[in-house]
């Protein structure tokens, strides 16, 4: 066995996950067909509130390959309701969740019946021959009048659409003084209310799920991040043993947290395979995931900041109402709840309140989508900076500076009662001006300012943190969320030397198979190539958390670090029982145990033989090198970064082009640069997207106008600029290893850094805000001092919620 | 049910398919060619981009009756020889793809912009991927990586890289080309 000749850690090793992916060589689920499947198909709700007054499936019946058509009364005995874990009050009010409506629907896309036939054409042929009729609710659109007592409601049982408020208050949790007092007291309040528009996470992959019944254990393929919460909550919910089930996620095409789900879908397809015997296959259209698959963000965010006039901050108070849509799915309660304890970020806030409260309306509901919560706390807070800068007539680069926590004041624990383990803002933001050009950029900007140029620049700033690394257990159990955050990993070592690692985590895009690999061959000491990554199958890896909230690596990874601590343990002893020594006089590095002092030793694959023959082993050893491990971390990780945009904005037409995009991300130590390098371009993407091009919009009925990737503006590679990245690196204490999550930080960074820019670059003409997304017809509208219209128009582009009737174009729309 | 005869990644096919079938069903369902994707049912987001006597097409929007007397090359007959085609190569080597959904449209309509532009510059390659949605790589590395097929696809040409960890960026990829202010 020979050693790695360079370290792993921190190689930009390419992906072993490209092979096939290049090739075509997949394994998505839409690709399986077992013997005798069926295909499934829903018919869903094209209204967003009414009562079901009769189903007629007689037709569809007889049509050609039909094997089943089932309504919801039909299953309404066995159906059970989707789970919600993460009910964070005691008295949250939760509707009923069905997978199926069955007297009533509560949202536009909610499915109705189902029909199994021989193909999918006939399935679908099948679902025009059933006859719905609906008897119309009032549909409740728009969620700060959702929320008025008065207010038609979603759900009528509950007597309310509020679901539920949470609240934080610095000066009851003592963490920090009394946030009314510092408003009242400030020399400067600077007060906001933003929106944050509903956005739907398009993943590239539509949904799909297979379900066989023909075996002892049920199993379940299926388009998920989260394998095994799936199967637990599809045992909990249906009561169905859990040892019956088997769920194997295959090639997944992406998430974003929208594949962070238990779906009706999932549970009506299980329910339709077990009723018929046979295979049932489900796949979505584009469509249907456009309507039916969860939405993220839609929040409105009202903010009070308190400042002196030196710019010091002193105190912020954050009132949220956050849509949930018509029920309530996994997390949906808790996503603006992990925005919560961050609206703070890096300010060294002496108060801070935060109140949300969760209505229900007439919609998709929501739930996580890249960042979760995050995303909508920092854009928030790094908008209020801007507008304190703005208000003081001060740099935005040294408002902050003038608050943000200093490199030495590390471990810093906030006002909001979180403790940030490492950071240094000042180098982040240090590198980020450099390689800006920022100083050179503001003289730019007052020369276009004084010349009136049509063109004007404008500069925004972000200078994000986030938590992440979704863990610690005991912090999880104290925001009420149903399950732990630990992550579980199981090396196997073979009797040839190559190592299996089973992880609990479940990759759809994020390279773990490589990262993974370089971990353990660094630690075990084997070729990169010799290690294989095993995932996404219940049967295989027993034991998982799944991949979301940026914890893969700080948690999952962390958890093979230790197995491998282990491996390696158990191996010494049999090492010097081979060698005739002590253990003590065992040194190990790069694969073998050697003799300290001499030149004798053993490498580790020669172990591993010599335990899998066991024909001389130590007394009590067994005959094997495996081990297992479990990690929780003590803490979140808060990766933290500087974002700078640079905007050109069209004075005229009101169009933004991004001149340039320039990031400085501290993420910790990195086990592989390239992906690091990859996962940011992608987060940024998505929230450039959210700022400039993205929004679900919905008509007046509660349809969604945006239900398809024409009208949901995905930007495509013509739309996005050339990023300028970088890293700083500062150790996560929380973990061995250093690290501390990426998946999310671009995405949670990058939209205020471009709102701020747009705003910046027109701020001379009286602009504070633009509503996202920033199309041109807002930021002509913010210009032009139409300033109503800009605030409450939704559009996404050139949607058809773009096309606006008297003014504006939905009731969702208008907030105040 | 017409009846059609189609090239497919080297092999000929007669089959009977529906008036409706559309290529792509034809491709999956019919010919278990499952390299070829689905991602919208719009024609948007262009997954499902295979070649149609070599010209690029969606193959969501071409009826499988439109396809016979063709030839058509997926992402499985690309490369022809079961080795990889440069261009999938270059994806690999530049970190063009993560979850790999929108891989196989990308990879053909790259190819087919190649053919039609062979040394485009960063501009004409993002103009000529735009009706291919990826939603995981914020698509510079994809660029990265077209650039450098062109490379490597003009003879005599060096690859921007090889070898098992890429190369580092180049200087003025690395370090931001600060543009500071303009006058």
């Amino acid at each position: 066995m020979t050693s790695t000749a360079e370290p792993e850690l921190g190689r930009s090793r390419k992906r072993k996950e490209d092979a096939r992916l290049v090739t075509g060589a997949t394994r998505w689920t839409d690709n399986m067909a077992l013997p005798g499947m069926m295909h499934l198909a829903v018919l869903r709700s094209p209204v967003a509130h009414a009562r079901i007054t009769s189903v007629d499936t007689s037709e569809a019946r007889r049509m050609s390959g039909v094997r089943a058509v089932v309504t919801g009364t039909d299953i309404a005995a066995d159906q059970g309701s989707l789970p919600c874990a993460w009910p964070i009050t005691e008295d949250m009010r939760s509707p009923q969740a069905p997978p199926m409506a069955v007297d009533t629907v509560n949202f536009a896309g909610e499915a109705v019946a189902m029909v199994a036939a021989r193909s999918a054409a006939e399935a679908r042929d099948a679902l025009d021959a059933i006859d719905v009729d609906y008897d119309d609710l009032p549909v409740v659109l728009d969620v700060e009048s959702a929320a008025q007592p008065g207010s038609p409601l979603v759900h009528t049982e509950l007597g309310t659409n509020r679901s539920a408020t949470w609240t934080f208050d610095s000066a009851e949790a003592g963490t920090g003084g009394d946030v009314d007092r510092a408003l009242a007291d400030a020399e400067v309040r600077v007060e906001r209310t933003f929106r944050q528009q509903r956005l739907i996470p398009a993943f590239m992959e539509p949904r799909s799920v297979l379900v066989d019944p023909t075996s002892e254990q049920i199993t379940v393929y299926s388009a998920t991040q989260v394998p095994h919460i799936l199967r637990t909550m599809l045992a909990m919910s249906l009561g169905v043993d859990e040892h019956k089930i088997r769920v194997i996620a295959p090639d997944v095409g992406g998430g974003f947290g929208g594949k962070l789900q238990v779906t009706p879908e999932e549970v009506l397809t299980f329910l339709m395979a077990r009723r018929l015997g046979c295979p049932v296959k489900w796949t979505e259209t584009r469509s249907e995931t456009m309507v039916s698959a969860h939405h993220g963000r839609d929040q409105v965010q009202r903010l009070a900041l308190a400042a002196r006039r030196d710019g010091t901050v002193t105190g912020l108070n954050v009132e949220l109402l956050a849509d949930m849509g018509a029920y309530l799915r996994l997390v949906t309660p808790g996503i603006p709840i992990l925005g919560g304890l961050m609206f703070n970020s890096i300010y060294k806030f002496d108060s801070y309140r935060f109140t949300c409260t969760n209505v229900f309306t007439t919609k998709t509901p929501t739930d996580a989508y890249r960042g979760a919560g995050r995303p909508e706390a920092t854009f928030a807070i790094e908008r209020m900076m801007d507008e304190l800068a703005a208000e003081l007539d001060m740099d935005p680069l040294e408002v902050r500076r003038r608050n943000w926590i200093d490199r030495a004041e590390f471990p810093y624990t906030t006002v909001a009662g979180l403790t940030y383990d490492s950071g240094d803002y000042e180098a982040a933001t240090g590198r980020a001006e450099e390689l800006f050009g920022y100083r050179q950029l503001r003289e730019e900007q007052a020369r276009r300012r004084q010349r009136a140029d049509t063109v004007q620049l404008g500069i925004g700033v972000s200078t994000f943190t986030e938590m992440c690394g979704l863990a610690p257990s005991r912090v999880l159990g104290s925001l009420s969320y149903g399950a732990g955050g630990w992550e579980h990993a199981q090396i196997r070592v073979l009797p040839t030397g190559k190592v299996e690692l089973v992880t609990g985590v479940s990759p759809h895009g994020q390279g773990h198979v490589t990262a993974w690999s370089q971990l353990v061959a660094d630690r075990i000491g084997v070729p990169f190539d010799d290690v294989e990554v095993l995932h996404g199958d219940t049967q295989i890896s027993p034991r998982g958390m799944d991949t979301y909230g940026s914890r893969s690596l700080s948690v999952g990874g962390m958890a093979a670090v230790s197995a491998t601590d282990r491996v390696i343990e158990k191996a010494r002893r049999i090492a010097a029982h081979m060698l005739e020594c002590s253990e003590d006089d065992l040194e190990f590095s790069a694969g073998r145990f050697g003799v300290r002092g001499t030149d004798r030793g053993t490498g580790i694959s020669d172990v591993a033989l010599a335990a899998f023959t066991a024909h001389d082993l130590p007394e009590g050893v067994e005959p094997n090198l495996d081990a297992e491990a479990t990690f929780d971390p003590e803490n979140f990780s808060f990766p933290h970064g500087t974002h700078l945009c640079a905007v050109e904005v069209d004075t005229d037409t009101g169009e933004v082009r991004i001149r340039s995009y320039v990031c400085v991300d501290d993420v910790g130590t990195v086990v592989n640069p390239l992906i690091v390098e990859g996962q940011v371009h992608g987060g940024l993407a998505q929230g450039i997207a959210q700022a400039l091009f993205e929004e679900a919009v919905h008509d007046e009925d509660g349809t969604l106008t945006t239900a398809t990737l024409a009208d949901y503006l995905v930007p495509t590679a013509a739309d996005l600029p050339e990023f300028t990245t970088d890293r700083t690196e500062t150790r996560a204490t929380s973990n061995q290893l250093g690290v501390k999550g990426v998946g999310e930080a671009g995405t949670i960074a990058s939209t205020p850094a471009v709102v701020n820019a747009v705003v910046d670059a027109v701020r001379h003409f009286g602009v504070d805000d633009v509503r996202m997304p920033c199309s041109p017809q807002r930021v002509w509208r913010a210009i032009r001092g139409v300033r109503a219209s800009s605030e409450t128009a939704p559009e996404a582009g050139g949607g058809l919620g773009s096309m606006e009737t008297g003014g504006f174009a939905g009731s969702e729309g208008d907030l105040r | 049910m017409p009846r059609i005869t189609v090239h497919v990644d080297g092999t000929t096919y007669t089959d009977d398919v529906s008036a409706r079938t559309l290529l792509v069903q034809y491709l999956r369902e019919h010919l278990g060619r499952t390299g070829t994707v689905v991602g919208c049912d719009t024609s948007n987001c262009g997954a499902c981009t295979v070649h149609l006597d070599g010209q690029s097409v969606k193959s969501c929007s071409v009826l499988a009756a439109q396809a016979d007397g063709h030839e058509i090359t997926t992402i499985e007959g690309l490369s022809g020889d079961g080795g990889q085609h440069p261009m999938q190569q270059a994806f690999h080597d530049n970190h063009a793809l993560q979850c790999g959904f929108c891989t196989p449209g990308m990879i053909m309509q790259a190819v087919d912009l190649l053919s039609d532009t062979p040394e485009p510059d960063d501009q004409q390659i993002r103009e000529g991927l735009e009706g291919n949605l990826c939603r995981c790589t914020g698509y510079q590395n994809i660029v990265r990586a077209v650039r450098d097929a062109s490379r490597r696809m003009r003879a005599g040409a060096e690859a921007e890289h090889t070898g098992e960890t890429p190369a580092p960026r180049s200087a003025e990829e690395r370090t931001a080309q600060p543009t500071g202010g303009q006058s």
